[in-house]
């Protein structure tokens, strides 16, 4: 918490002056015009609705508007067992299934009070860092083809295919693993999946310098993104940001370090923050220079857990999973650190079913996103797309 | 072959002085249209392939070997769309919308020199006429985005015209410096001048180091006045999903994307007839070999301005899918402040180049 006290004295700081201001004091205004930005838009990510308030290209008033995805995920989980619930958080964040799932599984287990085996653990871990490293390719892809670069993207997607590969060969699906269970994990990771995991993680190391070159250290890349958004750290505190979004903001938080879940605090790694050298802090360049070094200290936690992991003799995936998941009446709050923020599950139990009374999920995205209508005051059209962007929402996790 | 090429030329420009008859305009316009509708298949099939290679991907390989009929039969299904016209368009400009588009980037043709023996129309202001027609362009775009009646169309339209509008004046200073250089804003005399037993050392970008600051201006405002990365801001797909064309379908689709890909080749063939010598062959006689005299002539003239163009061409889809979209704003910067300046400046040190240095 010290290093939330330090970072979290940021003040607002203009460093462009922002449309709108020029706007009025140029006596610029004219009529002005409801634009309605999606749902059907190639760069709201989705299904994610923007009724904007423009004059000429500035847009004076954005307010989202949500639900085009809602599928009741809350309610659903009322009337299916906990097992049950697993697939259901792959499709909230459907670009980053594993770390859904591990966060509703730490949540239960947290609930349960039980003992993972380790192997089971550093598997997780793997998975989920090989899934972070894919979500962020498709944050950081879809980021540039916001901003009008194809090429990136589609290396992104190039190097996501090969992690996506590797996670079927581990859980027999693309994107919708279920392959973490509530006390263990559906199949052990295959005999020579570590190997192809090391193949993975030298092949791609390279990628993410290339990946700098063509696209983070761009001119108008920078020049399209520095000073766009600026989210300064005790507002973001406020708004209950999370994950890149608040350490873009300069703030050195992250659940991994905050609130250690799993093996995470025997892995070396560094938690990445702007320094306010090559971008401006709390700006949208930072937030995607922060995934964007986050994918490099992913793959240090691969290697580790490849490294530290026990060996698959005699080990069970399902060994610790309860015959029966009936949890003592209470109530729990379990969080991991999602490719998006901080994904929460609030469960409570009565302690007499096997299905829990009350699942309420705390979206990273949802939260991260109720920040748009102050980001989006005064600017541009193609800032508000710049913005949008770098949010990085997925409306599958938004609308539940 | 070149002969007879010649005498049909010659044939054709005895008659152009006064009363042409419609039926001779016409045959003129044919091969032009012929050199459009080429520039357009193979721009488009030379655009996915490059790209695709760009981005470790394949393109198209189903239609054709190679996939070099995929155009084809993209324009096939092209023709059987169902030709929309929203209900609350205005009907007559946004049918004129894309007619005017297209004509006004063809008309740019006629006087664009594509053998020694071949030019539409040799006007003796022939520069000057394919710096004004293209403007016609804008009034294609207005048309399209203002008939459209959808938001997204008039902001990519009034984005278009702002941007095609600024950039026309470096881009016309740029060429006047060619022009100073040359004497006359005559095509085909501006490339004849470019000739030489040396090939490439004769074209003006060679002849001149004070030319390479025009040449690069003009490249990068043709860039802006085609739409094509990174200022294609008029049709940003992530911010005004197809800009000024969003509700084209079918046709009216293609012919704006004919227009797109022919204003293309047009700036490519000016940026090569001004700069790079035209249908010059840029290959020198050395010693005996008479490499320059082998690759002279009306055929290897059209061959070689061709080339000269597909190159361009290339490096109009190589910066496009490498490089990101400026913001609107930073594109007027661009012009005003970074662009016309230096075109004023190359334009008094070609002056005094021209003046001082024979």
């Amino acid at each position: 918490m010290q290093e939330l006290d330090k970072a979290g004295q940021g003040s607002i700081r203009v460093t462009r002056k922002s449309a709108n201001v020029v706007v009025l004091e140029k006596d610029l205004a004219t009529e002005q015009m409801v634009l309605a930005m999606g749902p059907q838009h190639p760069s709201t990510h989705g299904v994610l609705k923007l009724e904007c308030l423009t004059d000429g290209e500035v847009v004076t008033e954005a307010e989202p508007y949500l639900g085009y995805l809602h599928r009741c995920f809350e309610k659903h989980c009322e009337n299916v067992d906990y097992p049950g619930i697993v697939p259901y958080t792959d499709r909230m964040d459907y670009l980053a299934g594993m770390n859904s799932e591990f966060a509703f599984c730490v949540a239960v287990e947290k609930l349960l009070d039980i003992e993972i085996p380790r192997r089971v653990e550093f598997i997780r871990v793997l998975v989920a860092e090989l899934n972070r490293i894919a979500s962020h390719l498709v944050a950081i892809g879809t980021y540039a083809i916001d901003l009008g670069a194809f090429t990136p993207f589609l290396f992104c997607f190039r190097d996501r295919e090969h992690i996506l590969g590797l996670l079927e060969w581990a859980s027999g699906a693309r994107m919708l693993y279920n392959y973490i269970w509530v006390g263990g994990l559906a199949y052990d990771a295959p005999a020579d999946f570590p190997k192809r995991v090391q193949e993975f993680v030298d092949y791609f190391k390279p990628k993410t310098r290339e990946l700098f070159r063509l696209l983070t250290e761009n001119e108008i890349f920078v020049k399209r993104t520095k000073g766009v958004g600026i989210m300064p750290a005790d507002v973001a505190i406020n708004y209950g940001w999370s994950g890149p979004m608040l350490r873009g903001s300069g703030v050195k938080w992250d659940l991994r370090r905050n609130d250690p879940y799993s093996i995470y605090p025997e892995l070396d790694f560094d938690i990445p923050v702007p320094d306010g050298k090559f971008s401006e802090i709390g700006d949208s360049l930072s937030r995607h220079l922060v995934r964007a070094l986050e994918m490099e200290e992913s793959l240090k936690i691969i290697e580790q857990c490849l490294e530290k992991m026990p060996s698959s003799e005699g080990f069970d995936p399902r060994a610790a999973i309860p015959k029966r998941i009936r949890p003592k009446a209470g109530e729990v709050y379990g969080r991991a650190e999602n490719p998006r923020g901080e994904l929460g599950f609030y469960i409570m139990s009565d302690g007499k079913s096997t299905k829990p009374l009350r699942c309420k999920a705390r979206s990273s995205c949802f939260v991260n996103l109720s920040a748009m209508k102050d980001l989006s005051r005064g600017q541009l059209i193609p800032d508000l797309v710049a913005i949008i962007g770098s949010i990085d929402i997925v409306l599958g996790e938004v609308d539940r | 072959m070149g002969n007879s090429l010649n005498a049909w030329s010659d044939w054709l420009t005895g008659f152009s002085p006064m009363g042409i008859p419609l039926g001779l305009v016409i045959i003129a316009a044919i091969p032009l249209v012929f050199i459009a509708l080429y520039a357009l298949t193979y721009g488009v099939y030379g655009e996915r392939k490059i790209s695709a290679f760009m981005q470790d991907r394949l393109g198209p390989m189903e239609v054709g070997y190679w996939g070099i009929l995929q155009t084809l039969a993209d324009i096939l299904k092209l023709l059987q769309k169902e030709d929309i016209v929203p209900t609350l368009a205005d009907k007559f400009l946004f049918v004129i919308g894309p007619g005017v588009l297209f004509v006004g980037s063809f008309l740019a043709f006629a006087v664009l020199p594509f053998s020694p023996a071949f030019i539409g129309a040799n006007l003796n202001v022939g520069l000057f006429y394919a710096i004004g027609i293209v403007s016609i362009e804008v009034v294609g775009i207005l048309a399209a985005g203002w008939g459209s009646n959808n938001k997204w169309s008039l902001y990519g339209a009034v984005r278009s015209v702002a941007q095609i509008v600024s950039y026309e004046i470096p881009a016309a200073i740029a060429l006047l410096c060619g022009a100073m250089m040359a004497g006359t804003l005559d095509m085909q005399k501006i490339t004849l001048l470019q000739s030489g037993p040396f090939g490439f050392a004769h074209f003006y970008l060679f002849q001149n180091p004070i030319a390479w600051l025009p040449f690069l201006i003009y490249f990068i405002a043709s860039l802006a006045e085609t739409n094509r990365a990174p200022f294609d801001i008029p049709e940003a797909e992530s911010e005004l999903v197809a800009g000024y064309f969003t509700e084209y379908t079918g046709m009216k689709f293609a012919v704006i994307f004919l227009a797109e890909y022919g204003s293309m080749f047009m700036v490519s063939a000016i940026i090569s007839i001004v700069f790079l010598g035209g249908w010059n062959s840029p290959l020198p006689n050395i010693g005996g070999l008479e490499l320059n005299a082998m690759t002279s002539g009306p055929w290897w003239g059209a061959f070689w301005i061709i080339m000269k163009g597909f190159f361009f061409i290339f490096v109009q889809m190589w910066l496009r899918w490498t490089l990101p979209r400026l913001r609107v704003d930073q594109l007027m910067y661009l012009c005003w402040k970074v662009l016309t300046p230096f075109a004023f400046v190359s334009f008094v040190l070609t002056a005094i180049w021209v003046i001082y240095v024979p």
